[in-house]
């Protein structure tokens, strides 16, 4: 293959390339300049769910914005779908917005216009007649489930009713890219979760590809297939969500994940842990189940092999990005020669572990 | 005074303050409301940045308001002489009305659209909407409630402007009130013309109230 079919075949499977992308705010009214990105070299897949996650102020905002040119990078340049962001004028710019779809932490639905009424305002805005946005208004309403609802104003539908309207809208014009801007943050778990699953539907049904930012690992874990983590305007961390989420190397990653339920340590047995074994301490070791491991019985065949009591701490089984994983917490005396047994266990089966500390 | 003789005074007065209210209203938001726009969206880093032309209209916007307007009905005469070619009577007496409205209106309408969530400007761009299609589809909509309670306080208020033209002949019911009830010493004429006055302010506050009650979806529960 030429290196022009190579880059073409890539091009292809690419929807964003983010390349060498900085942005600094220049300081004004006394305000400091700060820099949001510091340098981001990242593509977003075609097809796919996609999560950008960090902390608030690690410059996840920024990104997202710099897609449909809502911001502009300082330096270095987005491609979208094979186009120049920064390259456009206006008009090509308007284009190209047209078909990204974008949701919003706080819907920014107009007050003033019903239901169907929001839904048809991008296509009023791309010039559609009247009659094509009445074809296509229905069939949205319906897809996210408001149907019954065309003719209430948003003032009288809940949260997640307001971001079905939301989502609704973002897919008028038929986009390629959905781009989602917190858009479950505002949310109770409950509707957080039907979102996410409307999402997902879009996703498998439309072949849509979606880009999605959030400070919640929740949010990831749900539906995204690839992760990167962004910290002080730098990707840290990224890849497929279940190979980060199972070793996560940099340490903003793993603090984002301590949030995950049934991944915490109680408190009380927390606040004993200390980090050197003393006389007849036992040792805390976190298991983590994944692939092949998680499905043989690994526990009991752990507990004949040391030959000592074993004590389950916590656990859960979970799935992630719809692979099965599960974390177990275990502890057993941290005689060395049961150290040992246990490390020689790991080795052979391939299971990791992480060792959290010793206590009585 | 004979109460018929009383009543056609009123009625005259009245008419000519609907129509000093009514053309100056008229004319003044048409001149204001672009201006209110501008000024709404030409801060630094808003939809039509222009900061300094923005300080400029702001500028003049402020000592236009801060001119008493007993003083601008008198400094502008040349120029109400030049539009309407006598700088006396009902007619004149609608330029500085109109004049007068301009800034008020403007500013009025700048506050009003700077009540729009900033989320549905950056949503509308997103669209791929122009900054035009974001004035009219987005801006204008959303503001329509605060837009109609600040044109319902420009005619209360041009009602109160009205009754200074008497100074330039304009007529109207707070002339009518100086003229016959403070100079000629008749309370009843004095007392007629307020309570029309007041009934009249009372009716446009409450027309517009429910208009713009009727414009607003967002307080609206199930």
């Amino acid at each position: 293959m030429t290196n022009a079919l190579v880059e073409e075949s890539i091009g292809a499977r690419t929807m964003v390339a983010f390349e060498g992308v900085t942005k600094h705010f220049g300081e004004s009214r006394g305000q400091a300049g700060f820099t949001a990105l510091a340098g981001i070299d990242y593509t977003v897949p075609k097809g796919a769910i996609t999560g950008i996650i960090g902390r608030s102020g690690a410059g996840k905002s920024t990104l997202i914005r710099l897609v449909n040119g809502l911001e502009t990078p300082s330096t270095g340049k987005v491609m979208v779908d094979g186009v120049d962001v920064g390259g456009l004028d206006d008009a090509g710019l308007r284009r190209l917005r047209r078909s990204v779809g974008m949701i919003f932490q706080h819907f920014n639905l107009l007050s003033s216009r019903t239901v169907a009424d929001n839904i048809a305002l991008p296509l009023e805005i791309a010039g559609y007649d009247r009659m094509s946005i009445l074809a296509k208004v229905g069939p949205l309403m319906d897809l996210v489930g408001l149907a019954d609802k065309a003719a209430r104003y948003p003032a009288e539908l809940s949260g997640g009713q307001k971001q079905r309207v939301g989502i609704a809208r973002a897919l008028a014009t038929e986009p390629s890219l959905l781009l989602s801007d917190e858009a479950t943050s505002a949310l109770d778990p409950e509707t957080t979760q039907s979102i996410l699953d409307l999402l997902k539907t879009i996703n498998r049904d439309l072949g849509l590809t979606v880009l999605l930012i959030t400070h919640e690992m929740e949010v990831v874990k749900a539906i995204a297939t690839r992760v990167a983590v962004i910290d002080k305007g730098l990707i840290v961390e990224e890849g497929r969500t279940f190979d980060v989420f199972t070793r996560p190397n940099h340490e903003t990653t793993r603090a984002l994940l301590s949030g995950l339920t049934g991944t915490k340590l109680p408190e009380a047995i927390a606040r004993r842990l200390k980090p050197v074994a003393g006389a007849g301490d036992r040792l805390f070791v976190r298991l983590n189940f994944f692939g092949a491991t998680a499905e043989q019985p690994l526990v009991s065949r752990l507990m004949s092999e040391l030959g000592s009591d074993v004590n389950i701490i916590t656990g859960t089984i979970d799935e992630i990005a719809g692979e099965p994983y599960g974390s177990l917490v275990v502890s057993y005396a941290a005689a060395p020669d049961v150290v040992a047994r246990a490390n020689h266990f790991y080795a052979e089966t391939g299971l990791t572990t992480e060792v959290l500390g010793y206590g009585a | 005074m004979a109460p018929e003789m009383l009543f056609n005074l009123l009625l005259k007065a009245l008419l000519q303050t609907l129509q000093m209210v009514a053309v100056a209203g008229v004319i003044g938001t048409l001149i204001g409301l672009p201006f209110g726009v501008f000024l709404a969206t030409s801060g630094r880093g808003e939809l039509f940045a222009a900061p300094s032309v923005n300080r400029v209209v702001g500028l003049v916007v402020n000592a236009a308001r801060s001119t008493p307007f007993i003083i601008l009905v008198v400094a502008i005469i040349p120029f109400t002489r030049f539009i309407t070619g006598t700088s006396i009577g009902t007619s004149a007496a609608i330029v500085p009305l109109t004049i007068a409205t301009i800034p008020f209106v403007a500013r009025l309408i700048e506050a009003a659209i700077r009540e729009v969530d900033k989320g549905l400007i950056e949503a509308a761009r997103a669209m791929g909407a122009t900054p035009l299609q974001i004035v009219t589809k987005v801006l204008l909509a959303e503001a329509k409630p605060g837009i109609v309670l600040a044109l319902t306080m420009t005619a209360v208020s041009l009602v109160g402007y009205s009754a200074m033209v008497g100074a330039v002949g304009g007529g109207g019911l707070g002339d009518l009130g100086i003229r016959y009830g403070y100079q000629r010493f008749m309370p009843d004429v004095m007392l007629a013309v307020v309570v029309v006055l007041i009934v009249l302010v009372q009716a446009v506050q409450s027309a517009g109230d429910a208009l713009a009650r009727r414009f607003d979806k967002k307080s609206r529960k199930n």
